[in-house]
């Protein structure tokens, strides 16, 4: 089977998990859930890290990719530090 | 010494398995704390993991740290200055990161492998195309919800003519092809800069009253942005958790449409609700409504055994949160039962009003969804509406001809007696009368929430 063809089967598993977990989070923490997959989105420095680092990368990719690694990592720092804040919050009786 | 790939794809797979415990854990206030530690965790593991990548030259060292120690040293201020009000704004300019890494990681992935000498395929060019053009969607059309949401942009919907985005998606596909075809990388930068454009053009007709679902649907777009990255960089985890990130967002975004009662197709389509809080024009009627004095509230109030209080976004607009956690506690101080009732779109986004309930340490247990308190109405004694309009507003039930009929509403109506605080009549954002407010058992007490709340609380405590 082909590389993307195994992608394509993991990707449709994982919104089937996706759509099970999620109908599964209760409404009160919709706002942190949205913070939270905020930050886990960034795992897409994951790629700019590859792109930035690879020892052949040009230039051009490299800046580029020092680019993507800031903005995604604003984004894993910041989303799972207001996450944390607002959880924080959360108080029982 | 080389790391063997299996370790690589292994760590990865606990990196997915922690996303996904971490999003079980907001199943319930008490575990979520650890569900986002488990996430961190998750997060930290694959960092950590692809630093170690063969590929990586350690002369790159610099850049990868500093890009990453930059991003903290934005990210962790931010996220502890933000006002809890504000959470739209900084939720919409996350997601527009997620769309600009996309698009950089794309063009980027193709600019090494083109420098490299491989041989690029198709398949490559498809998938960078597809992750670069969500990814620059998701970007602009990120930037255009913030702007709209923190007001530098006007909310009023801006009309763009759909055969307008029609156009650029057919241009931006023909570009797309031609990269394809000729792998000249100067229609990847054409297709990009169209799908920029599209962005924006497909956000900014789009009224401030449907943002809750235009946000949650770019956390879904971001989340897509995600899984084709990891399609062209052949990387599981980034499947994964990209649609992990897309499936939260698209049933955040149904949720939202069903308690407007909007459909998706109607939203996208764009030009409801300017979403300024100033309310629209009084409607002329001939109906009279009853107003209450602060005392004969308290009075009420202060006998109940059991209220319901329904705050809606005025009340955080007034910035009455604290004064209302004051009155809730001198209720409850007296042995009245006090319970928070919560429409689903009583904020700017999804779960924005407990965020705002529980900033005003107001505790969870107290908060109840609609569907969980709507039976309760009957049988309480005081309901007390907050700032709160057309997710109140019994019509939607019975008032076939009514836009907002078939609307999911709180049953304030039935409690014995309802007292509304509310700054003049001008109906909400449906701009439909509220037939509430006419009601027999209504009463009205004019004035802005917090003030009105502040005197409830001190008579309260007099009495």
């Amino acid at each position: 089977m082909a590389v993307w063809m195994i992608g394509i089967y993991v990707f449709v598993l994982a919104c089937f998990v996706g759509y099970h977990v999620i109908w599964n989070v209760t409404p009160a923490l919709h706002t942190p859930l949205m913070s939270v997959t905020n930050a886990i989105s960034a795992i897409i420095l994951v790629g700019c890290i590859l792109v930035c680092g690879d020892a052949a990368s040009p230039l051009s990719a490299r800046i580029l990719g020092v680019i993507g690694l800031f903005v995604a990592s604003i984004n894993v720092f910041g989303g799972f530090a207001v996450t944390h804040r607002m959880l924080a919050m959360y108080k029982k009786k | 010494m080389s790391i063997p790939s299996e370790i690589f794809a292994t760590v990865y797979l606990v990196a997915s398995v922690l996303f996904i415990l971490g999003l079980k854990g907001l199943s319930h206030p008490s575990t979520a704390r650890r569900g986002n530690s488990l996430a961190m965790t998750g997060m930290a593991l694959a960092v950590v993991m692809t630093l170690l990548s063969p590929t990586i030259d350690y002369a790159n060292i610099a850049w990868i740290l500093g890009g990453l120690g930059a991003g903290a040293l934005i990210g962790i201020p931010l996220a502890l200055k933000v006002k809890m009000t504000s959470m739209p704004e900084l939720v919409a300019i996350l997601h527009s990161f997620v769309g600009l890494a996309a698009v950089l990681v794309g063009i980027g992935t193709y600019l090494l492998h083109a420098a490299g000498g491989d041989h690029v395929g198709l398949l490559l060019t498809v998938e960078v195309f597809v992750g670069v053009f969500i990814g620059a969607i998701t970007f602009t059309g990120s930037i255009v919800a913030f702007g709209k949401l923190s007001g530098k942009l006007g909310s009023a919907p801006v009309r763009f003519p759909q055969l307008g985005n029609l156009a650029l998606a057919i241009a931006m596909t023909a570009l797309g092809v031609a990269f394809a075809a000729t792998h000249d990388t100067m229609w990847l930068y054409a297709m990009t800069a169209v799908a920029l454009v599209l962005g924006v053009t497909l956000i900014i007709p789009i009224g401030g009253a449907d943002m809750p679902v235009i946000v949650s649907m770019l956390n879904s777009y971001s989340g897509w942005a995600a899984s084709a990255t990891g399609f062209t960089l052949e990387n599981n985890l980034l499947i994964v958790t990209g649609a992990l990130v897309g499936s939260s967002g698209a049933i955040l975004s149904y949720i939202m449409c069903k308690a407007m009662n909007r459909s998706f197709i109607s939203v996208i389509l764009g030009g409801f609700g300017t979403g300024d809080d100033a309310e629209g024009p009084a409607v002329a009627s001939g109906k009279m409504h009853k107003t209450a004095a602060v005392d004969d509230a308290v009075f009420m109030l202060a006998n109940a055994s059991k209220v319901i209080l329904v705050p809606g976004y005025g009340m955080a607009v007034a910035q009455a949160q604290h004064s209302v956690r004051e009155l809730t506690d001198l209720l409850a101080e007296r042995g009245v039962d006090v319970k928070f009732a919560i429409h689903p779109v009583a904020g700017r986004m999804p779960g924005h009003m407990n965020v705002l309930l529980a900033e005003a340490d107001i505790p969870y247990d107290i908060v109840f969804e609609q569907e969980e308190i709507n039976s309760e109405f009957s049988d309480c004694d005081v309901a007390l509406v907050i700032g709160a309009n057309d997710v109140v507003n019994p019509a939607a039930k019975t008032d076939k001809s009514s836009p907002i009929y078939g609307m999911p509403i709180l049953d304030a109506y039935k409690a014995k007696l309802v007292y509304c605080i509310k700054r003049s009549m001008k109906p909400g954002y449906a701009g439909v009368e509220n037939e509430l407010y006419y009601a027999d058992n209504c009463m009205m007490i004019f004035g802005d929430a917090k003030a009105v709340c502040e005197k409830l609380a001190s008579a309260i405590k007099e009495s």
